[in-house]
């Protein structure tokens, strides 16, 4: 076989790969969009074979060279995981609840989360994972190399350049689904799927091999535990010390590591899935670890000596011919590769990007409260954050691959990389298990397990004289001999991986609860972590339930600027939704809820599923600043709580039900007064609109009633009485307009047409108004392309209303108007926005109604009851026209259904 | 339109400081005899036939669109009667009203207020805040002029 056959295969794999992960999406999108979960995608078989990204090309061709080394030793790797998932279940489930209860994107967000929402911590975990991470990336990378070498040992190979072009294409493909859009999940349906079918992949082509080697090379079973015997050596003795290490070391990885948090926490859709998994997952590592021996034992004995053992997989099938078996095996190894490759860059960007890029481009714009307003999506920064992050993390993979020569043993690598993200795990179960773990303990434990595993464990593995001088490894730095990184404090004679892993989880765990207990922790500190020791406890959640992450000072007007900033972050139609959702549930209307505590630290908690609770956190400090929680705060509600708990649970419940009541009459009470402030000047403004025509229409007519007017005169005056009638002609129209719709007696004429039409038509006609006002338009024509049927002339009337208004109103230099339309399910929106300075808080509720105007008389040219008209006539088209608040100018949003059914509304 | 409107039989004007617009009557030949009345109206329709019918009688007259300026140009040009609608953009016609009244000048000023919106509250508050007579639109013609030929006491 020749590169012509195994590149075409590789690039036909990734193809396959690219189809079932858009297939995966679109299906995922379509099932969205009707409103349901996508239950085949996200079903306990594909969580647990998404869970396999464990088993990566070390698992698959390493293993067997480990085996040849070391005998049973491999199967540590495989038992870490296992007691974990079959022993530690409560764990695991704990982990994914708080992982789903804080909206966690990754194992830094989780960390930095429950220390304070502190993205130091953050940033620490996202440096150490970037480091320990890169090496198993450039390991994959030389695999794939490797396999690529195995096949065509007679041609002339360029093993960096291809190891360059695989990181290119993984980089791409990662970037393509890994990053299509900022699912407020941090949820990738594509990726999910296309590494659950890698699971298949690899599992049937590692067991195909093992088959063939049991029943095709040997007599069957007792023939190989036959050759196992007789191929025993004395590196096959199990070392206890070792055992016990490499399974504890398995065992936190399982839990530490950035790819696995990213498909057992982040991915899991639901928390039952993990039940599943807890005996699925250890099967399928017993499936891929089932015939590791018996291949290298076949690969010992049937393959020249100083063969490499770690290719047995792939070279045993070629060298004796099976080229179908080889090509399969190939792929295996591939899909082992590109998995763990595309997850880990996921992972690691979501990190990169959460806690170092937007903070960075957060910072740079110091109290942006006021640029927030300013339009624009950010999430396409956060994007291309992460696709830049995403290529910088493969390209360090390819550099480390390219500078370390690719030579050393696959299984040294996988285990210096396990060590270094283990450093995770007395933060992590500290902020699971102990409410006074605290930020600086963290932090501190962090950095000094890091440094301790960088000295003693990850520099040397470049080898003597690489980073390290042969004679600092000998003497110790300075001839200092206790600090020898082999023999740390004169602990000499034990294995480098386990003193390394022995030294570097002491020292980080000592110095963890060490500044923990002499630290006090912050306020945010105190509530994160009851939230997240309590996860499983709602008596004691109750005591806390009032302890949230803001205090309770009343704030004005900061809902607009909340909603402004969470539209870029969420997007509109996510945002403007949630809003809703919030004001309805506390009893109001529109999209501005009161900011209480509550409301913000779920608002907080959305925007933490796309950028990370830090970073929320700073962002929403910086609009509603000052409002952090204190400790005054948290002992008034400790107090309050103490209170509330003497009554029953009904009578709370009866409070809240009458602060929701008490709000909504308040709401009410305050429209009634303003109404009737209106009504009582309703009369006298239809006096005062009726008496200003006819003033000059009598003061003229009496004019013309003398003889002393020029014939030049007469034509004037006439034509102003004439101007005058017919003001006073719309005037009247206009109310009797008004009463025929508000009584529902108005006749639709219900007719088909296109939205698309209908805008040009309003925008041409509303063009009249100051025409000498250049306006911008901006459209988006395809999203227009909807048939209507519906009262073609009334909607158009609604249209141009709102137009006009535009550019009477618009206050700014250069107006702009954008349209924006949106379909969901059968109904419409349509969305006005321009640039101006908008409509103040306090006129928003005002403007629909009657003789409404918040300028002069003359100037708006009419009585005022324009948008009192449109909303009326909407009301009777089955739709609605509403104000919407925090778009950086006056935006007015008509909905409606496309396909209006006969009568929406009771005459 | 109409705010600088100049008729064919233009005198020269009383001054034309503000620039708004100054009018002239004819000459001393009406009952106005060239006397200064200032019109703070914001329809302009119905400021020019203010104009004109007062002009007609021999009154020079200069127009105000709004309350803004109206004190600045009270206390230039010292004007012999104001006639001041109520309902005004930005500043308000009683806030004129109130404004002149608590001016050490000019606080004897004869004052007429139009309302279009002809309550008894607005009434009230006109004659509370010192207007000189309260007159609702529309009005006639001869109404007005025998209000300012009384009120300017020609």
């Amino acid at each position: 076989m020749t590169l012509n056959v195994l590149i075409p295969a590789a690039l036909g794999y990734v193809v396959f790969l690219f189809v079932i992960a858009s297939l995966a999406e679109r299906q995922a999108e379509r099932l969205r969009q009707i409103g349901r979960r996508p239950r085949l995608l996200r079903s306990p078989l594909v969580y647990t074979l998404s869970l396999s990204v464990y088993c990566t090309a070390w698992t698959f061709y390493g293993a067997v060279g480990y085996a040849v080394r070391s005998g049973l030793e491999f199967i540590t790797i495989y038992l870490g995981p296992t007691l974990v998932f079959v022993g530690w279940w409560w764990l695991l489930r704990k982990l994914v609840r708080i992982g789903k209860a804080q909206r966690v994107t990754s194992i830094a967000d989780l960390i930095s989360a429950r220390y304070g929402k502190s993205n130091l911590v953050g940033v620490i975990v996202t440096l150490l994972a970037v480091v320990a991470t890169t090496p198993y990336i450039a390991l994959q990378l030389q695999s794939i190399a490797l396999s690529f070498g195995a096949f065509a040992a007679d041609e002339v190979l360029a093993p960096r350049q291809l190891a360059m072009w695989v990181a290119a294409g993984l980089a791409v493909f990662t970037i393509l689904f890994g990053t299509r859009n900022l699912d407020a999940n941090e949820q990738h349906h594509g990726v999910v799927t296309a590494i659950a079918v890698e699971a298949v992949v690899k599992l049937v082509a590692l067991l195909a091999v093992g088959v063939w080697v049991v029943w095709g090379l040997a007599d069957g079973p007792a023939d190989i535990m036959a050759r196992v015997a007789a191929n025993d050596r004395p590196d096959w003795a199990i070392q206890p010390g070792r055992w016990m290490g490499l399974i504890f070391l398995a065992g936190v990885a399982i839990l530490t590591l950035p790819r696995m948090f990213q498909v057992m926490v982040v991915e899991n859709a639901d928390e039952t899935h993990l039940a599943t998994a807890s005996w699925a997952f250890p099967l399928y590592l017993m499936a891929m670890s089932l015939f590791v021996l018996p291949i290298a034992v076949a690969g010992m004995d049937n393959m020249p000596a100083g063969s490499n053992p770690d290719l047995y997989v792939l070279t045993l099938p070629h060298s004796l011919g099976q080229n179908g078996l080889a090509m399969l095996a190939f792929l295996g190894g591939f899909s082992a590769a590109t998995s763990m490759v595309i997850i880990a860059s996921i992972a690691l960007a979501t990190m990169v990007s959460n806690h170092i890029v937007v903070p960075l481009w957060l910072a740079r714009r110091p109290h942006a409260a006021g640029g927030m307003r300013v339009a624009g999506d950010m999430r396409g920064l956060v994007l291309n954050a992460r696709r830049l992050s995403i290529g910088v993390i493969l390209g360090l993979g390819y550099v480390y691959f390219a500078i370390s020569g690719g030579s050393r043993a696959l299984a040294a690598i996988g285990l210096i990389s396990f060590a270094g993200m283990a450093q995770v795990l007395p933060a992590l179960v500290g902020a699971l298990y102990w409410r006074g773990a605290s930020r600086l303990g963290a932090a501190a434990g962090l950095i000094v397990g890091a440094l301790a595993w960088l000295y003693a464990l990850f520099l040397p593995s470049f080898g003597p004289g690489v980073v390290m001088g042969a004679d600092l490894m000998t003497y110790g730095p300075f001839g200092i001999g206790w600090l020898r990184p082999h023999a740390l404090f004169g602990v000499e004679g034990l294995d480098p991986l386990l003193h390394a892993l022995f030294w570097s989880l002491a020292l980080n765990t000592l110095v963890f609860i060490a500044v923990s207990l002499v630290s006090f922790p912050t306020p945010v500190e105190r509530v994160q972590s009851a939230l997240f020791v309590n996860v499983f406890d709602p008596g004691r959640d109750d005591d806390w339930r009032g302890a949230r992450g803001w205090s309770r000072e009343p704030a004005e007007d900061e809902a607009e600027d909340l909603l402004a900033m969470s539209q870029r972050l969420l997007g509109e139609a996510e945002a403007q939704g949630f809003f809703a959702a919030e004001a309805g549930a506390q009893g109001k209307t529109g999209f501005l809820p009161d900011p209480t505590p509550d409301f913000l630290d779920r608002l907080e908690r959305e925007l933490a599923g796309s950028v990370g609770a830090a970073t929320a956190h700073a962002m929403i400090a910086q609009i509603v600043g000052g409002r952090l929680v204190t400790v005054d705060d948290l002992m008034a509600v400790a107090s309050e709580t103490a209170q509330i708990m003497e009554h029953s649970a009904q009578l709370e419940a009866k409070s809240e039900e009458l602060a929701r009541t008490a709000r909504q009459l308040r709401e009410a009470n305050e429209m009634l007064q303003k109404l009737s402030v209106q009504k009582d000047s309703f009369l006298s403004q239809i006096s005062h609109e009726l008496r200003t025509p006819m003033t000059s229409i009598r003061a003229f007519s009496e004019i013309l009633m003398d003889d002393e007017v020029t014939g030049e005169e007469t034509i004037r005056y006439a034509r102003i009485i004439h101007d005058e009638s017919i003001r006073l002609t719309r005037l009247l129209d206009d109310l009797l307009d008004l009463s025929v719709l508000e009584n529902g007696q108005v006749n639709l004429d219900i007719q088909e047409g296109g939205l698309n039409e209908l805008i040009d038509r309003a925008i041409m006609a509303s063009a009249s108004v100051l025409p000498e006002r250049q306006f911008t338009i901006r459209r988006q024509p395809l999203d227009e392309a909807i048939t209507l049927k519906t009262d073609i002339g009334r909607l158009t009337q609604v249209f141009i209303n709102v137009l006009s208004n535009a550019r009477k109103y618009c206050d700014a230099t250069d107006p702009e108007m954008r349209i924006g339309v949106r379909k969901r399910g059968d109904r419409v929106t349509v969305d006005f926005i321009d640039n101006g300075s908008g409509i103040p808080k306090k006129s928003q509720a005002l403007i629909f109604e009657k003789f409404a105007r918040l300028t002069d008389t003359h100037q708006a040219g009419g009585a005022g009851l324009g948008l009192a008209i449109c909303r009326e006539i909407m009301l009777n088209l089955g739709g609605d026209i509403t104000y919407l608040p925090g778009q950086g100018g006056a935006a007015f949003r008509v909905s409606f259904p496309a396909r209006l059914a006969a009568r929406p509304r009771a005459a | 339109m109409g705010h600088d409107g100049t008729g064919p039989d233009l005198a020269p004007g009383i001054d034309g400081r503000d620039g708004t617009g100054v009018g002239a009557g004819h000459g001393a030949t009406g009952h106005g005899r060239g006397l200064h009345v200032l019109v703070i109206e914001d329809e302009p329709n119905i400021s020019e036939a203010i104009r004109f019918i007062l002009r007609r009688d021999g009154w020079a007259v200069t127009v105000l669109d709004s309350g803004e300026r109206a004190m600045a140009t009270i206390q230039q040009a010292r004007p012999d009667l104001v006639i001041l609608d109520v309902m005004l953009p930005g500043v308000s016609g009683f806030d004129v009203l109130r404004a002149i009244r608590a001016d050490g000048v000019v606080r004897d000023l004869p004052v007429i207020m139009l309302t279009a919106k002809g309550q008894a509250a607005a009434r009230d508050l006109a004659r509370d805040s010192g207007a000189s007579l309260f007159m609702a639109k529309p009005f006639a013609n001869a109404e007005l002029l025998a209000a300012v030929r009384q009120l300017a006491g020609v």
